[in-house]
């Protein structure tokens, strides 16, 4: 565990530079110097002689900085969510969006959207539990169509995936034709582009990603001992069907959460905690965390891009993670046969 | 009263019946090794005896309690296994693989304190391991992975190890070394010590007792030289044998027969 410490570090500094650029940069930019003199400001409690108009005040309170969060805890749950059902598939093609999860989360946010329930801010607590259980139905059954024997072969697992992927996104489409009203906004959402919204979807996401991610940051030494495979992880002592639902749920929920208000976002959840093994080690007490991390930095230098790129045209931050993960994951493809 | 006690233990694989009624026991520092024919049943009786397997009847019972009412974790507290070396995660380093020997001791979180810390050197540095500690298993010799195996079972400190095939794939050095290891931790933690072996040599040489099994049922049971005789394995292998004695050890030393 030594060996964490220095990656941990160099990881939440390079989320905080990305944290610092997000907040900065947009259609109005806020410069630097200011933004980190009222950081320091705000941290130390100094104060500085601000050049800080009331602008650049609303800018930063009431837009970027809600969606430079929500960014963020989209990005960590993603790459958190995949880190686990990585370990859980043991397969390191498994991730929230290839295995379905993200897709049955949608069906399952769709759902609640289309009832009435849902205009509240009661109701948008909603929105995740359904998306959770939409999630969590989905990777159950991949899991039992994926598994072959004692191992979850990448063929299967990615034909599993797909099928249950394409028949979520189906039931989705007809639940979204059906529902005139709300078919622009769904649409959008869906695409993986629609982290707006102020404060509210932040509120509402935090306690189901703190508490998701949270569950997975403890689950290092359960997922360690799964890599070994069931017959060996029961032979050490460890409780495979409980710990294996254990993950599945806390997986399942930072997916859900993640789906409930940024939409389906690919690769994030592959990317990420597959570097992250590269470089620091197959260890899952080490490699939640970073990738939990990297996660948020990552998606936040995405959506830069993808609100950078056409600006003012703002991209759907999915675009960009699925132009720069798919030939990614045709290398892991590629490199694990 | 026997550490390992085995009765009439019947396991299928789907509809076929792989083990018919076994029984045997295994006492505290001794070695009892299974032989047999493949598919004779060896590798579902060591599964089964591990817990891993479900069986249709019959009972398992280590140091006096039925290992199907223990949860996993008092069940790993009684049982080891040093299972085949495969399907081995590459990545991980030696000594952490060789930590989660402690699993049944740490709870959920697998905080280990100093104390594990200090069985798991041990486990190392009695296997031959410690120079290995840094190195990942994927890149480790069959038999480095075997004595790895070996050290995370040490590690886990029960006074019942189980054994499968632990010299299938390994040169005849690494065969005797690896054996001798598994009398010595048996005489020196009182362990109680089940082993699948292919090699009837082997077995003769590091076994306290020898099961026969055919087709799944016991044949013979008894010490080498009672088990191993060309009567008992000719009808058992199906294949002409000569049987003679060790030139150093007088035990007996199987050999192939009926050259053309």
């Amino acid at each position: 565990m030594k060996s964490t410490l220095k990656p941990l570090v160099l990881n939440i500094a390079l989320l905080a530079l990305a944290f610092l650029l997000s907040v900065s940069f947009g259609s109005v930019g806020i410069p630097l110097p200011s933004l980190l003199r009222l950081t320091i400001g705000s941290l130390t409690g100094l104060t500085f002689n601000l050049d800080w108009s009331e602008t650049f005040a609303a800018i930063f309170y009431q837009i970027r900085l809600p969606h430079t969060l929500l960014v963020a805890l989209t990005g960590a749950s993603l790459a958190g969510s995949g880190a686990a059902y990585q370990g859980l598939f043991r397969n390191p093609l498994a991730d929230p969006y290839l295995i379905g999860a993200a897709s049955g989360a949608g069906l399952g946010a769709i759902i609640a959207m289309s009832t009435s329930l849902t205009s509240s801010l009661l109701g948008s607590f909603a929105i995740p539990a359904a998306a959770f259980v939409g999630s969590m139905v989905t990777v159950m059954v991949v899991y039992v169509l994926s598994r072959t024997g004692r191992i979850v072969s990448t063929t299967t697992l990615i034909l599993a995936g797909v099928a249950m992927s394409s028949f979520t996104t189906a039931m989705t489409s007809i639940l979204m034709i059906g529902a005139q009203g709300e078919v622009r906004r769904a649409l959008s959402w869906l695409l993986g582009g629609s982290v707006s919204g102020g404060w509210q979807p932040v509120i509402v996401a935090l306690p189901y990603m703190i508490f998701s991610l949270g569950a997975l940051g403890l689950l290092g030494h359960v997922l360690n001992v799964l890599q070994f495979g069931d017959e060996q992880a029961s032979q050490l002592g460890m409780p495979v069907e409980r710990a294996r639902i254990v993950v599945i749920v806390a997986a399942s929920l930072a997916t859900a959460a993640a789906v409930s208000f940024s939409g389906i976002i690919g690769f994030i959840g592959l990317i990420v905690p597959h570097i992250a093994r590269i470089l620091w080690g197959p260890d899952y007490r080490g490699l939640i965390p970073l990738s939990v991390l990297g996660g948020a930095t990552a998606l936040l230098l995405a959506d830069l891009v993808a609100r950078l790129v056409l600006a003012p045209e703002v991209l759907p931050v999915g675009i960009i993670t699925a132009l720069a993960g798919a030939p990614f994951f045709i290398w892991v493809l590629r490199r694990s046969k | 009263m026997s550490m390992l006690e085995i009765q009439s233990l019947e396991a299928n694989y789907g509809s076929r019946k792989v083990l018919k009624g076994l029984s045997m026991t295994v006492e505290e520092g001794e070695v009892l090794a299974l032989i047999g024919p493949n598919g004779s049943g060896k590798t579902t009786l060591i599964r089964s005896a591990s817990g891993a397997l479900p069986w249709v009847s019959g009972c398992v019972l280590a140091n006096g309690q039925d290992i199907s009412r223990l949860t996993e974790q008092q069940r790993a507290r009684l049982i080891s296994v040093v299972p085949q070396a495969r399907d081995l995660p590459d990545a991980f380093p030696v000594r952490q693989t060789v930590l989660l020997g402690r699993t049944p001791y740490l709870g959920w979180l697998g905080v280990a304190e100093a104390g594990d810390r200090h069985k798991v050197e041990w486990a190392l540095e009695r296997t031959g391991t410690h120079a290995l500690a840094e190195r990942r298993i994927g890149e480790l010799s069959g038999g480095e992975q075997q004595r790895v195996l070996l050290a995370r079972a040490l590690a886990q400190e029960t006074p019942i190890m189980l054994l499968d095939e632990p010299t299938a794939h390994l040169d005849l050095h690494h065969q005797s070394g690896l054996l001798q290891l598994v009398k010595q931790l048996a005489v020196e933690g009182k362990k109680a010590v089940l082993m699948a072996l292919h090699d009837l040599n082997l077995a003769a040489l590091y076994a306290d007792r020898v099961a026969l099994l055919v087709e799944g049922e016991l044949v013979s049971l008894g010490k080498p030289e009672d088990v191993l005789k060309k009567e008992i394995l000719e009808p058992a292998f199906q294949v002409p044998i000569a049987v003679i004695t060790h030139p150093v050890y007088g035990t007996p030393l199987i050999l192939p027969d009926g050259r053309p």
